[in-house]
């Protein structure tokens, strides 16, 4: 019988033999020989397309996924290059990202926070995802951002509106193409003072959660500084699919124009039960009432119907453009799958362009290489014209589409008229406005 | 006052929805002793007949314009729909018009067939299993009617237009003696409330003056004496059960113009349907209609501006707070009969 004796050596040499042998998993699949997380080690590079593919915005996920498919075809040589040959940085030869090809892993955001992040985190720790994009919601966007400034890879956002994606909850890692609440306002108010005068009454009902609030804020401030008075602003539940609740009290309120500052079912529900109500038939002080909804989206308008004729909103881009690369997006999307793209798709279309070119210009997919390569970066041929992604927050800056519910459509597509391109200075504002602070970029986290 | 007669209005309207999915759902409770967690899919289903003959009557054929030019500049396709070509333009703008009403014709047998092919099929088998395990199983089925709908007709909502001369609103003030365009409101909204109360009463009668409704009444108070009487008690449920999805398709079929049909629109309806039977009284008809029309017309008050400025949020907690409220000093809530559901 041998007695074992315990001392102090022995365990100090059994803790550290251990410690290192559970460490070393972590080492070899962190891929910190690299320096960051998921460093691609073959010859291909996983993306992963974090969409919503059930739950309510599962339509512009799809819209989404197909326009990561046609990217990473294009971005891989095949195809007829789409945007690649209008896109004003010339790096994207079709032979992948920085040689190798590349791959990708889809993830269903639910349109839910916590299953958005759990399907992010898992294409990052399995699947060896080098950055995640997608998404449909404000909501989402900030929720994943934050796991992937954890995590240590980028976050090209997909469709997000709230001002504290880029505002006060801004992350280093994190980048958005898309516009903002704040952008919507300055764009759509001296269109609105023009047609409806600088004398009105605002009723808002609000979508309750954090793009509500700030679009509402955003339209609120810029139409109260052309003279208008803001009535109310109710919030409502995102759950809501019956708003004669919250209709109701419009019609006697004084108000002469409701904003709807709502999103996809929740517009299309609100608006509905709106024009139900007759508000659009009905003469308030002298006026005609008016309908605004400050974000369209073509799949939402055409779940509206005839409601939208004739209603103001804004856009990030829309199909009719003619631009060569929208055409060229258009057209390459068209072919191949037979209606054209909506703005969800085209956003997160060049998100992956844009992510695939700065990693060539960077010579890495270290993210803090990528985050250097877009912060500052001007670019061109894209289908907004020149834009540039501010290094201060990571937001990019474009022309904002201001359009009208088409009142005649020729085809099923055709429900949105553009009705003036406001430029980019015009929406334009300093890093540090009130409405965007509170946030801090950070540091850049490579990971592992 | 104007503010307070629109909210009842309102809430009648809401409420006509609860009602007529909670009176489906204490009609198979009663009968059944079954807690039907699929019937909000029985109401999606109802909505997508609507959808469905919209889409039947939109079928067309394509022929080329060469005039014309579609999005990728192609020459142009024009669909001109079967129905336009078979009956002429007339006959056909009309019952496009009319797509919503006509599709209660269609949607009776298919809500009938649901109804029957889910009670004999599947929900039998779990008769004399635990509620947990009828929950469970209803809530599956649930999700996969919910979503095999979103497979076929998307995840967005679709518009789904009320017949044209019921667009617009009636002046309501002028009848009580308001400013014109005081009390203006939708004319569907007043056309669903009817038709509900039709429903209701269609129910009610049946089950009150007629021999196989008294023989339901019979087994949902002693189901053991009337099978011991020889009455095959099993198959008037089945046509029980049926019924209760008609009810509740044929209140999916009506909403439609309300609000645009979407796959899951069911589920916040089954919730708030199910507080409206426990509020109502477990297995209790008249408590299930009492109480729908009670939550509506209370949720819609608690939406008005007056209110939410001193109770913030209360909209969306009040027909919980309400349920809390009823159990607390009614246990077996408004109208509940004694021993159901308190073993």
């Amino acid at each position: 019988m041998s007695k074992s004796i315990l001392t102090r050596r022995n365990v100090l040499q059994t803790g550290a033999a251990a410690g290192a042998g559970l460490a070393l998993p972590t080492i070899l699949t962190a891929g910190s020989h690299s320096g960051y997380t998921n460093a691609p080690t073959g010859n291909t590079v996983t993306l992963g397309f974090n969409v919503p593919q059930t739950g309510a915005y599962a339509d512009e996920g799809a819209d989404e996924l197909r326009a990561y498919m046609l990217a990473v075809e294009h971005l891989n040589g095949e195809g007829d290059g789409g945007m690649l040959n209008t896109f004003s940085s010339k790096t994207l030869e079709g032979n992948g990202i920085l040689g190798k090809k590349v791959e990708y892993v889809t993830g269903d955001t639910q349109t839910k926070s916590d299953a958005a992040r759990a399907s992010a985190k898992s294409m990052i720790e399995k699947d060896g995802a080098v950055m995640i994009t997608g998404g449909s919601s404000s909501g989402v966007a900030i929720a994943v951002q934050g796991l992937c400034q954890e995590a240590g890879v980028i976050f090209m956002a997909g469709l997000t509106h709230s001002n504290d994606t880029t505002g006060k909850d801004k992350k280093a890692n994190g980048f958005r193409h898309f516009f903002n609440g704040y952008m919507s306002a300055a764009a759509l108010a001296p269109v609105l003072q023009a047609r409806y005068g600088s004398d009105r009454n605002a009723y808002h009902l609000t979508a309750d959660y954090t793009w509500g609030w700030t679009q509402e804020e955003s339209i609120a401030a810029a139409t109260e500084a052309m003279g208008w008075n803001t009535v109310n602003k109710v919030r409502t539940p995102l759950k809501a699919t019956d708003f004669s609740s919250y209709i109701a009290p419009v019609l006697n309120s004084g108000a002469d124009v409701l904003v709807l500052n709502h999103y996809g079912g929740n517009m299309v529900n609100s608006l509905t039960n709106a024009v139900q109500f007759g508000l659009r038939d009905k003469v308030v002080n002298n006026k005609n009432f008016e309908i605004i909804v400050p974000l369209y989206s073509r799949l939402m308008a055409k779940g509206a119907g005839a409601n939208v004729k004739g209603i103001f909103g804004s856009t990030n881009w829309h199909w009719s453009l003619q631009d060569e690369g929208s055409k060229a997006f258009v057209k390459s999307f068209g072919t191949k799958y037979g209606f054209p793209p909506s703005q969800a798709a085209h956003t997160v279309y060049c998100q992956t362009l844009l992510y695939a070119d700065a990693c060539n210009r960077a010579g890495t997919f270290n993210p803090c290489g990528v985050g250097e390569a877009l912060e500052g970066f001007e670019f061109d041929g894209l289908g907004n014209g020149k834009t540039l992604y501010r290094a201060d927050d990571h937001q990019c800056f474009k022309d904002v589409l201001v359009v009208k519910g088409k009142e005649n459509p020729t085809s099923e597509f055709d429900l949105l008229e553009i009705v003036e391109v406001t430029p980019m200075e015009q929406v334009k504002y300093a890093p540090d406005h009130p409405m965007f602070a509170g946030g801090d970029l950070g540091a850049c986290n490579p990971g592992a | 006052m104007d503010a307070i007669i629109l909210q009842i209005l309102n809430g009648l309207d809401k409420g006509s929805a609860y009602a007529l999915i909670a009176l489906g759902l204490t009609l198979i409770f009663g009968t059944l002793g079954v807690v039907n967690f699929a019937h909000g899919a029985l109401f999606v289903i109802g909505a997508f007949c609507a959808v469905t003959l919209n889409r039947i009557f939109s079928i067309s054929f394509a022929t080329t314009d060469p005039t014309k030019v579609d999005f990728l500049g192609n020459p142009a396709t024009i669909k001109t729909t079967y129905l336009e070509h078979w009956f002429g333009a007339g006959p056909a703008a009309w019952m496009t018009d009319w797509s919503v009403p006509l599709a209660i014709l269609l949607a009776i047998p298919i809500m009938l067939l649901v109804g029957v092919i889910m009670e004999r099929g599947l929900i039998k088998h779990f008769y004399k299993r635990p509620h947990a395990d009828q929950i469970l199983v209803t809530f599956g089925l649930a999700i996969v009617l919910q979503e095999i709908i979103k497979f076929f007709y998307g995840a967005n909502p679709i518009q789904t237009a009320p017949p044209d001369v019921f667009i617009g609103t009636m002046d309501l003030g002028i009848w009580l003696g308001f400013e014109a365009n005081a009390i203006a409101y939708p004319y569907w909204r007043m056309v669903y409330f009817l038709f509900s109360t039709v429903i209701i009463g269609g129910v009610f009668a049946f089950l009150q003056f007629t021999t196989f409704g008294m023989v339901v009444r019979a087994g949902m108070a002693d189901r053991e004496t009337v099978g011991l009487l020889g009455i095959d008690i099993d198959k008037r449920f089945t046509i029980t059960f049926a019924i209760a999805a008609t009810v509740a398709g044929l209140a999916g079929v009506m909403y439609t113009p309300i609000t645009p049909p979407t796959y899951d629109i069911g589920v916040e309806l089954l919730v708030l349907s199910f507080v409206v039977v426990v509020v109502g009284g477990m297995g209790s008809l008249p408590g299930a209609v009492l109480a729908g029309f009670l939550l509506g017309i209370v949720e819609s008050f608690a939406s008005m501006n007056e209110v939410k400025n001193i109770l913030p949020g209360i909209d969306q907690i009040i027909v919980y707070l309400m349920a809390i409220i009823v159990i607390l000093v009614r246990p077996r809530g408004l109208m509940g009969r004694k021993g159901v559901m308190e073993d």
